[in-house]
């Protein structure tokens, strides 16, 4: 009887065990194809030229694969998507959890749980269709499809795990704080921005960190409205993201230009490992 | 507890058993599979349905993956034929493929229809793609920035447009979009902008313009008069025999039975002529 059970216990753990392996050997594979078949291009590219080289030009007679257009871009379009994301999100979230009546909060947090789960592709299309040409009429450009548009849809993007985050971080500030400040003669306005928000940054921290994420990955979406050209970055430019400059070229690419696709790819998976390294950074400091 | 581990045992012989059998099935089933070229697909597709309604055992696939990637797939052996929108390269043709061309199909120089400009020549849309001409009041039109759009690179239509502009690597797009649709809501959006798209594609929102003065149409395509096109061709391993299923395939796409369907996708069929040169039937 016993025998049975310390069977039946071991099949179980196995199976667990093998589910979970299942999960780090996706992960594995991944990152081992990744360096794999990014390398190749790099080394005959040069990894300082393809870095660091401001021309991409995969096709023509003498290519040139430099992915310096594409770091930027990548770096400043997130980090619009920040500055105009984060403040929104930001306040949003202060408003939720500390001065919302219980009705509207709940409106809310359904209204941004909806926004959350609105695929990307329609966020382009709706860029696409309403904010391009906006952006062509309200600024007198030749044309709106730019890095300003795609900030604005990745800043829209991220909004919804910024509030979310930021909202059970403030939530989880113990009252006490809260009451203390109150009773010493705080405005509530004062207690939340000096006593609140400082007790749940971190959780705050974890929010933003997440955002750039979300922006940093975004393919789709930006694709539809950044116009997709190698250009070094410029607010009213036609861009191309890292995300986008593999999307856009994988179905068609050939040889050397499909191996820098994968170094692109590369690139940005080392990004994306050193924000999950920060987002760790962070959640470590919020057990403290 | 023996009994358990029996039964236990006797279920996954069964259950492996199943799967066993369903990988085996397939085999014996009459198959085309066709991997390629997305301006390929309502051409491709048609003839596809019209094979299977002449033999209605046969399975077949169509997977639209772009130019390259079909010719890769052909490499690989994962595809009976490949579908590629632009004519191989010489690379290509050293792995041992070879290309029979299906059709041709006109590309359409389109601008939105607030635009007054209904001629250019091909030289002048040279100068415009490659940023000699940047105002439209210079090219026949109004005051006024031209907005480029194209397609993104190794696109077979933008292959296509820049080969027969000689525009190659000169082109100063404004904007590069992945697919057909876009680049027509695109230029439906902008007053300003003129793209490339597949004439078949071509919609009521947009303006196609006449090059060097001829409308493009089929007959001017089939003609030659229009000279904004492209092949649409099947390819194929020089030394591998087709399966029988995809060789009458092949046969009959290529036939006059199958040049009304083409015609009727919106390209003007080759009438299963080969491309001079090197390229000769499996």
């Amino acid at each position: 009887m016993k025998d049975e059970k310390n069977f039946f216990e071991k099949l179980v753990h196995s199976i667990f065990l093998i589910l979970g392996l299942v999960t780090v050997g996706c992960v594995l594979l991944i990152t081992i194809y990744l360096i794999i078949s990014g390398i190749p291009a790099i080394k005959k590219i040069g990894l300082v030229p393809f870095l660091f080289g401001k021309t991409w030009e995969s096709t023509a007679e003498h290519a040139s694969y430099g992915i310096l257009p594409f770091i930027l871009t990548s770096i400043y379009g997130t980090a619009g998507a920040i500055v105009i994301g984060v403040p929104i999100g930001f306040l949003t979230s202060v408003y939720l959890s500390k001065t919302a009546p219980k009705r509207i909060r709940g409106i809310v947090e359904a209204v941004v749980s909806l926004l959350a789960g609105i695929p990307s592709v329609v966020f382009g299309l709706v860029g696409m269709l309403v904010l391009v040409p906006g952006i062509r009429k309200i600024f007198h450009v030749a044309d709106g499809a730019s890095l300003l548009a795609a900030i604005v849809v990745l800043a829209i993007m991220i909004l919804p795990s910024i509030i979310k985050v930021s909202v059970t971080a403030l939530d989880a500030v113990p009252e006490e704080y809260e009451n203390a400040s109150l009773a010493l003669g705080a405005t509530p306005i004062e207690t939340y921005f000096r006593v609140s928000v400082p007790a749940a940054k971190s959780g705050i921290a974890t929010a933003v960190v997440l955002g750039i994420g979300r922006a940093i990955g975004e393919a789709m979406a930006v694709m539809m409205v950044s116009g997709n050209v190698a250009n070094m970055p410029g607010l009213f430019q036609s861009v191309r993201f890292l995300t986008t400059a593999v999307a856009s070229e994988m179905s068609y690419s050939s040889g050397l230009q499909r191996q820098a696709l994968f170094s692109i790819a590369l690139v940005l998976f080392l990004f994306i490992m050193l924000i999950n390294a920060a987002l760790k950074f962070f959640l470590k400091g919020k057990k403290e | 507890m023996k009994n358990k581990k029996i039964i236990c045992a006797m279920l996954i012989a069964v259950m492996t058993a199943g799967v066993m059998a369903g990988c085996g099935r397939g085999s014996a089933e009459k198959k085309v599979s066709t991997d390629g070229s997305t301006s390929m697909e309502k051409v491709i597709g048609a003839l596809g349905e019209a094979f299977k309604q002449k033999d209605s055992s046969v399975t077949f696939t169509y997977n639209p993956t772009g130019s390259g990637t079909g010719i890769q797939a052909v490499l690989d052996g994962r595809c009976d034929i490949g579908l590629s929108s632009r004519g191989l390269k010489k690379e290509e043709k050293e792995q041992g493929l070879t290309e029979t061309v299906l059709a041709y199909d006109g590309i359409a120089i389109i601008v939105n229809p607030e635009n007054p400009v209904e001629n250019l020549s091909a030289e002048t849309i040279g100068k415009i793609y490659t940023g000699e001409i940047t105002n439209w009041k210079d090219a026949g039109g109004n005051d006024g920035e031209i907005v480029l759009i194209g397609r993104e690179a190794g696109s077979g239509t933008r292959d296509g447009f820049e080969s027969v502009t000689e525009t190659e690597g000169l082109c100063k797009y404004r904007q590069e979009l992945t697919s057909t649709g876009d680049v027509i809501t695109t230029v439906a959006g902008n007053p300003n902008a003129v793209g490339y798209a597949s004439l078949a594609s071509v919609s009521d929102n947009v303006k196609a313009v006449l090059v060097n003065g001829v409308i493009p149409s089929e007959e001017t395509i089939k003609d030659g008069s229009y000279v904004v096109q492209r092949p649409f061709v099947l390819v194929t391993q020089k030394d591998k025999e087709l399966s029988e299923t995809a060789r009458e395939f092949f046969d009959y796409i290529t036939s006059n039975d199958a040049a009304e369907i083409i015609y009727k996708a919106g390209v003007v069929p080759a009438y299963g002529e080969e491309t001079a040169g090197d390229a000769t039937l499996p």
